[in-house]
């Protein structure tokens, strides 16, 4: 007899236990200073991740034999909006890569002057937030050189990729967007690239330019990209998180992990 | 009536450390495993290799139900945000536990199964099967499978540690060797996700065993630290 109502009270205690735990987490969730507290642990990821990996070790480079059969394309995959494909249509003969904003000699590059530049390819890893992973090879324009050759002001803190996809619906609030500070820009790795596997970029990975950070995670690798814009703060930019997922899904400014 | 009996001893089961450690523990865990569950959601299928994204190298596909998620629902986002600062929690709390273990000699005094116990070992399977534990002088130290289990949760917890970090691309390029060690960024996750079931079972077991070992006296070791010793049953 007693151990029956024992049982049962701890299993009816386990099921109540469960069910506060849940709607509590649930409910702290929504609360903005548990969710800052929570993020003091980004800046622990970022402050530790930038001390074990210092500013320039290169992340893992493959060979041609470990290429994923399939390159999953995720996000935008074909943008709608009409400049956009006015773009396509002219296989990007009239695109342009402005790079502005606080540098002393804005920039306004063609693909093939891109092209012209000199170039780094290589085979790395891309893992996307959601937990897959897909190997490619990217050939594109180290950011550094355009970075150099633009002249960033002293103030300069980060580097805003301003692309052509309207991933958040229609209008300039819907642009996708995303930001780095100017140690991943100096990176040997981080590249524009143009090129995929050998072939020109398809429209699904962000045809004509998409951005390559091989130390974080896919979000922050613009596709699209149309503009770079050197600020000194992202505060007022789009909903001031750094991103378009940072803004509009609560995603990490900082991908490392 | 029985007979006048003798008052029940009581020891000093769990150290101060302990105890607050294990609690720091439970709440970092429980929390580490529905966020988790969480994460894995968003892209609900495993992998093994370097790499592997829908049908690449795919292995198994599952996803968890809502009641077992941190948040409730799908919402990756959270669940990492809350995911990482609980791991950072688990880690301090955990490097400050294996310090306190092995500095104290408590894990060297209390874990290491003794030459005796190891050749009695089936007894104990057999009386574990039942669910008898001793009693008396000899509950007073742990039991060779339960040391056993203790020692198996501390290599499974860092093992969990570092195949979630090799799911990093920051970490991988500060230590690459991690993706030789476990196979590759894909086959970390796996095995991440592996640990995490082992991880869910030592806690059934361990739960299962302190419901047949007397609750109310194993919960209050933990909290308080003092334990009554139940005596042994003499023959009649």
């Amino acid at each position: 007899m007693s151990a029956i109502l024992t049982r049962r009270a701890a299993l009816i205690g386990a099921a109540g236990a469960s069910g506060l735990l849940l709607s509590g987490c649930d409910q702290l969730n929504r609360s903005p200073s548990f969710r800052r507290v929570l993020a003091t642990a980004e800046r622990l990821n970022l402050k530790s991740q930038r001390l074990i990996m210092g500013d320039q070790k290169l992340a893992r480079e493959f060979t041609a034999a470990d290429l994923s059969p399939i390159f999953k394309a995720n996000g935008s995959v074909n943008p709608a909006s009409d400049e956009y494909r006015r773009l396509r249509d002219g296989a990007f003969a009239d695109w342009r890569l402005k790079v502005y904003g606080l540098v002393s000699h804005p920039l306004s590059l063609s693909l093939d002057e891109l092209k012209a530049l000199p170039s780094r390819t290589q085979i790395t890893r891309h893992d996307c937030v959601e937990g897959w992973s897909a190997i490619g090879q990217w050939t594109g324009t180290p950011l550094h050189l355009l970075v150099q050759s633009a002249g960033l002001l002293p103030q300069a803190r980060y580097l805003v990729f301003h692309c052509a996809d309207n991933l958040g619906g229609p209008g300039p609030g819907g642009l996708y967007y995303e930001t780095i500070d100017l140690t991943d820009a100096a990176h040997p790795q981080t590249i524009l690239a143009y090129a995929m596997n050998g072939q020109p970029l398809a429209v699904a990975h962000g045809a004509p330019l998409r951005l390559r950070l091989e130390r974080q995670l896919g979000y922050k690798m613009a596709k699209y990209v149309m503009g770079i814009e050197a600020v000194d703060s992202y505060a007022n930019i789009g909903k001031g998180n750094g991103g378009f997922w940072e803004d509009h899904g609560g995603y990490a400014w900082y991908a490392g992990i | 009536m029985a007979a006048a009996q003798m008052p029940p001893q009581v020891i000093k089961r769990h150290a101060l450390l302990t105890r607050v450690t294990h609690w720091i523990n439970v709440v970092c865990l429980t929390v580490l495993l529905m966020t988790g569950a969480q994460i894995f959601n968003a892209h609900p299928m495993l992998h093994w290799g370097q790499f592997g994204a829908d049908f690449d190298q795919r292995l198994f596909a599952m996803h968890f139900p809502n009641w077992a998620t941190i948040p409730g629902r799908q919402d990756l986002a959270s669940g990492r945000l809350w995911h990482f600062f609980f791991a950072w929690l688990f880690v301090i709390n955990g490097l400050v536990y294996l310090a306190y273990g092995f500095l104290s000699g408590h894990f060297r005094r209390d874990f290491l199964p003794t030459g005796h116990q190891l050749r009695h070992i089936g007894q104990s399977v057999w009386e574990h099967i039942r669910l008898k534990f001793p009693k008396g002088e000899e509950a007073k130290s742990y039991n060779v499978l339960q040391k056993f289990a203790y020692i198996g949760i501390i290599i499974v917890l860092p093992l969990m540690l570092l195949t979630g970090l090799t799911m990093s691309p920051g970490v991988d390029t500060a230590v690459p060797l991690l993706l030789d060690v476990f196979g590759g960024r894909q086959s970390a996750r796996t095995l991440h996700f592996i640990f995490a079931w082992m991880v869910v079972g030592f806690v059934i077991i361990h739960l299962v065993a302190i419901l047949a070992a007397g609750p109310i006296n194993e919960i209050r070791s933990m909290i308080t630290g003092r334990w009554v010793v139940e005596p042994e049953e003499t023959e009649r």
